[in-house]
Formats: structure tokens, C-alpha cells, sequence
């Protein structure tokens, strides 16, 4: 869809970069991406103690802007971009008519008038088309300018302290989900602090000619202060830590936001008509098909991305991700699962329903009654259900 | 990558080092580098026996899981002990520390490859 040459991955604008660090790369939607520097258990846990520098140029980017541009985001998306202050950010989601989530969205209000919708690489296309077609009507111009940008992340609680002097942005005053015009080592950027690994940092949009720049810039600063490159593998077991869902995993056409335990992305009470309304509305209503739980694994053994779930021995549900983890030191995995399991499961293993909690200590109550397993190749492994996030940052968010 | 010249290879990515009877075996470089950081292994106990080219136990890195295939016919007659506890040898010292088992042949190896015939097989796969 995006690759119409699927033979030769497209390579974004720290491709050198990446060669010269060494580092261990795959082909990800139509991109050739660093998946690992070095170890990628390290570059994970440089993120969560210090800080990793990430390659996020494979992102899409589209441009939404015009005297319609708000209106028309409102009617194509789940959420209220009208309302947003420019400079604010938000999560949100694009569903097909029927609900299914088409992709999970950052929406960035730049200006009244301008957005930016940063869009997984694999659903760009799909993006700027259901775009296109939404925004008929409206007075506003869509434009695909992923080529136009470069994306690098700074991750990590050493990440603020990095990039503070190369930039003329006061990070004290740059609050969680939102976007700022400034420089970094002299190149001008969109700073945003936003990210995918749980942990506070930075996104810096910019022009591609300038990411070099500003890549060792960063990396020369931050150094001395732990600072590492982290791929790709890093950066998805820091999200299924953080209990954040990754399109195609957790997210898909077969599913809607109230599925994922996302249903508070979809604004049912925004004046006006949005693609997917009907539909969404009635999921809103519904009893839900299946819950997205945490797992935590019995044995050493992972549970991956399709295994089934097991009740009783009986099928129950799908492993959507899983890793082991770097910070726990155990298997741990999201799973949907039948709703009379993520209670009753719940229940026996740390008395805490599903969805967002700080994790604690759980007890291994819920496998001791060895209800609950996952079918790992052939074998039925003990597992409990979890509270998500797996991890939770202990510092404060940054006001 | 290194594919040590006195070893012999099998197209799944293990080693072999054969000293007369028993056959030492592990997975090579090439194939903990496609892996990542290894977190579990699991390998059959000692006294369990075993048949070329069957899978006997599996390798999990962060990323994904694989089988391990018997290289000889016989039997298991030592795990390495440390694996359980740093698995990580495989990825640090995959022909050396990180050796998985010995296994006593029941017969002469067969259809093992050659140092060459193995860096031939890992290009093709790069």
C-alpha cells in the first residue's frame, strides 16, 4: 500500500547514521529502521535509568490546515480537534464506519488554522486517504509530508536535562502532550513532549537535511549522561511495559477504541456527525466482546503475539503482544480475552479489575487455581492477570 | 561475524565440536545476533536421547523464539550449568561460555557443513 516497491525499503535521513553506529537493521513497514544499536535489553534500560535517542522518521506526517481544517479533522476522527488550544496534542484514533480502528493518531494543533497528524508508518496511506475523502466539503488541504520531516525522539528521565541547553525552548514550561516552535543545536524543530516508552521526553520534528545535525548534536551532549541510541526492539518492549497498544497488535480494523479499553479517545458528546458515530455509539452501550488485559507469565517461557489464551484448558483468547521484560524480569503480554475471564481472572490474581493501574506486587493467587494459561507452542503455561501498565514511572510528570 | 575454522555447522544455526566420541554443541554467532539478547534456554536433561536434524529444546531472545535441532543422534550427557542463570552467554560467548550441550554420539556425524559451506549459507540468508 505504502511500499509499491516492496523490494527496496525506503530509508530515511539518519540512514547513514544508523551504518556508522553499526547497528542491526530490518525492514518495518516499507522502511529500513534500526531494530538494535547493541543489546537491545540495554537500550531499554538506558531509557528507563537515563535516556535512548530513536529514529522515528518512518511516522507518517500529514498536514490538515485551512479555514475547514478543524471541522473537518472533527468529522473524520473520533475525537474534538476543534477544541484543542493551538500548541496542544492529543491521542486520538481514525474508525472505519463500522468502528474498527483505521489507525491511533497524534493530532498536534500547530496554529487555528494548521494540524499535523502524525500516523503509524504502515497506515499512512490508508490515513491520508480516509482523510481526503472526510474532508470533501470542508474547506482544507490535506498534504502527505512525511518525506518533509524528520522524527527523532529523545527518551528517558536524563532526556529534559540533555536537551535543554541545545535548545531555546524553556522545558520547564513545555507541559506532557504538547508542541513548541524553537531551535535545537541552532536547527529550527517542532519540540513536543510526547513519546511511546512510559518514560518523559521529547519529539523533535524537522526538517530531514537538519536530523544529522541534531542527532549528534543530542548524542554528543547526552553521552556523559547515559545517553544511548535505542532501536526499534527497545522501543516495543518500553511501550508493552508502559501497557501502551501498538496498531496491528492491539488496534485493528476488527476492533474499536472500547474494545482496547480506549473507548474515553472517542468523543460521543461533540456536536455534528463523525464517521463511525453509529456504530461507536452502540459499542459505547454494548457489553463488551472482550477485555484487554495484562498478563504476567508463570515460567520463563514467552508468551507472543497470537498464542491463545487459555481458561479450564479451553480457548479464551489471543495473545495481541508480548516480551520479556527488561524492567520485571518476567514474561509479560496483552491479551483479549472473553470478559468472564479478565474478572474472574482479575480476581484471583490481585483482586484489582482490568485497565490502567500502578502495578504492585502480585500475587501468584490466579495461576496457583491454574485456570489461566497461555498455549505457548504446544504447552499450556501458567499465567495471571495483571493490572496495566506493567510499569509506571515513579517521578512525577513534568508540569 | 565469526564462524570459528575448527568447528563443524549445521544450516539451523548450531555448532558442533566434535572430541572423539562426544559432540559439544551450541548456536552460532550469526544466529545470536538474528536472535538479540537471549533470555531462556531450555535443552533436554542430561540421559535424555536425541535425533538428528529433531528439535530438542528452544532459544528465546527478546524478540522471538526457536527451536533447537539436535545436530547428531545420542545422547545428552551434560547441560551447561551457568545458561540458566546468564543465558546472556550465548550473546557474549557463543562458542566458548555459551556452549548449550554434549552429546554422546550414537554413530559418526552426518550432513554436518563445513566453516566455508556455512558462511556460504549465512550470506544467502543476509
Amino acid at each position: 500500500m505504502t511500499t509499491p516497491d516492496a523490494a527496496k525499503p525506503r530509508q530515511t535521513p539518519l540512514h547513514d547514521v544508523h551504518e556508522q553506529l553499526g547497528a542491526s537493521m530490518t525492514e518495518f513497514a516499507g522502511w529500513l529502521m534500526p531494530l538494535r544499536y547493541r543489546s537491545e535489553t540495554a537500550e531499554h534500560q538506558a531509557v528507563r535509568s537515563h535516556a535512548g535517542l530513536f529514529d522515528l522518521s518512518h511516522m507518517g506526517e500529514i498536514l490538515v490546515a485551512g479555514p475547514g481544517a478543524a471541522a473537518a479533522l472533527d468529522y473524520a476522527l473520533v475525537g474534538q480537534p476543534s477544541s484543542m488550544a493551538p500548541g496542544r496534542a492529543r491521542y486520538t484514533m481514525i474508525c472505519a464506519a463500522d468502528g474498527g480502528v483505521l489507525d491511533d493518531l497524534i493530532v498536534y494543533r500547530l496554529a487555528d488554522e494548521e494540524f499535523l497528524v502524525v500516523a503509524n508508518a504502515a497506515n499512512t496511506g490508508v490515513v491520508d486517504a480516509a482523510l481526503r475523502d472526510r474532508a470533501q466539503g470542508h474547506d482544507a488541504r490535506i498534504t502527505d509530508q512525511t518525506d518533509g520531516y524528520a522524527l527523532i525522539a529523545i527518551q528517558g528521565p536524563a532526556a529534559a536535562g540533555i536537551l535543554g541547553p541545545l535548545t531555546d525552548v524553556a522545558l520547564d514550561g513545555v507541559k506532557y502532550y504538547t508542541s513548541h516552535r524553537g531551535t535545537v543545536a541552532g536547527r529550527e524543530v517542532l519540540l513536543a513532549r510526547t513519546g511511546y516508552t512510559g518514560e518523559d521526553g521529547f519529539e523533535l520534528f524537522s526538517q530531514p537535511g537538519d536530523a544529522e545535525h541534531i542527532w549528534r548534536a543530542l548524542s554528543e551532549a547526552g553521552t556523559a549522561a547515559g545517553l544511548v541510541p535505542a532501536g526499534l526492539a527497545a522501543r516495543d518492549t518500553l511501550r508493552l511495559e508502559a501497557g501502551m497498544p501498538l496498531y496491528g497488535n492491539e488496534l485493528g480494523p476488527d476492533m474499536t477504541p472500547f474494545d482496547a479499553g480506549l473507548g474515553r479517545v472517542v468523543k460521543l458528546d461533540k456536536p455534528g456527525d463523525f464517521v463511525g458515530r453509529a456504530a461507536l455509539a452502540a459499542a459505547a452501550q454494548a457489553p463488551p466482546r472482550r477485555v484487554l488485559v495484562g498478563l504476567r507469565g508463570g515460567t520463563r517461557r514467552v508468551p507472543r503475539h497470537g498464542y491463545p489464551v487459555l481458561w479450564d484448558g479451553q480457548p479464551a483468547g489471543t495473545v495481541t503482544s508480548g516480551a520479556p521484560s527488561p524492567t520485571l524480569g518476567v514474561p509479560i503480554a496483552m491479551a483479549y480475552v472473553e470478559p468472564e475471564v479478565a474478572e474472574a481472572g482479575a480476581a484471583a490474581g490481585t483482586g484489582a479489575g482490568p485497565g490502567a493501574a500502578v502495578p504492585d506486587e502480585t500475587s501468584p493467587a490466579g495461576s496457583a487455581d491454574g485456570r489461566l494459561a497461555v498455549d505457548i507452542r504446544g504447552r499450556a503455561e501458567p499465567a495471571v492477570i495483571t493490572p496495566l501498565p506493567f510499569y509506571h514511572r515513579t517521578q512525577d510528570r513534568p508540569r | 561475524m565469526t564462524v570459528p575454522e575448527n568447528l563443524s555447522y549445521t544450516a539451523e544455526h548450531e555448532w558442533v565440536a566434535i572430541d572423539d566420541t562426544v559432540a559439544s554443541v551450541g548456536i552460532t554467532d550469526f544466529a545470536q545476533q538474528a536472535l538479540g539478547d537471549v533470555v531462556y534456554v531450555s535443552v533436554p536433561a542430561p540421559g535424555t536421547a536425541v535425533t538428528a536434524g529433531e528439535p530438542f529444546g528452544e532459544v528465546e531472545s527478546t524478540k522471538s523464539v526457536s527451536d533447537l535441532y539436535s545436530p547428531v543422534d545420542g545422547e545428552v550427557i551434560e547441560a551447561n550449568p551457568e545458561i540458566d542463570d546468564d543465558p546472556g552467554l550465548v550473546n557474549t560467548d557463543p562458542y566458548g561460555a555459551g556452549w548449550l550441550v554434549k552429546i554422546r554420539m550414537a554413530d559418526d556425524p552426518a550432513g554436518l557443513l563445513t566453516p566455508e559451506e556455512y558462511t556460504a549459507l549465512t550470506k544467502e540468508a543476509g
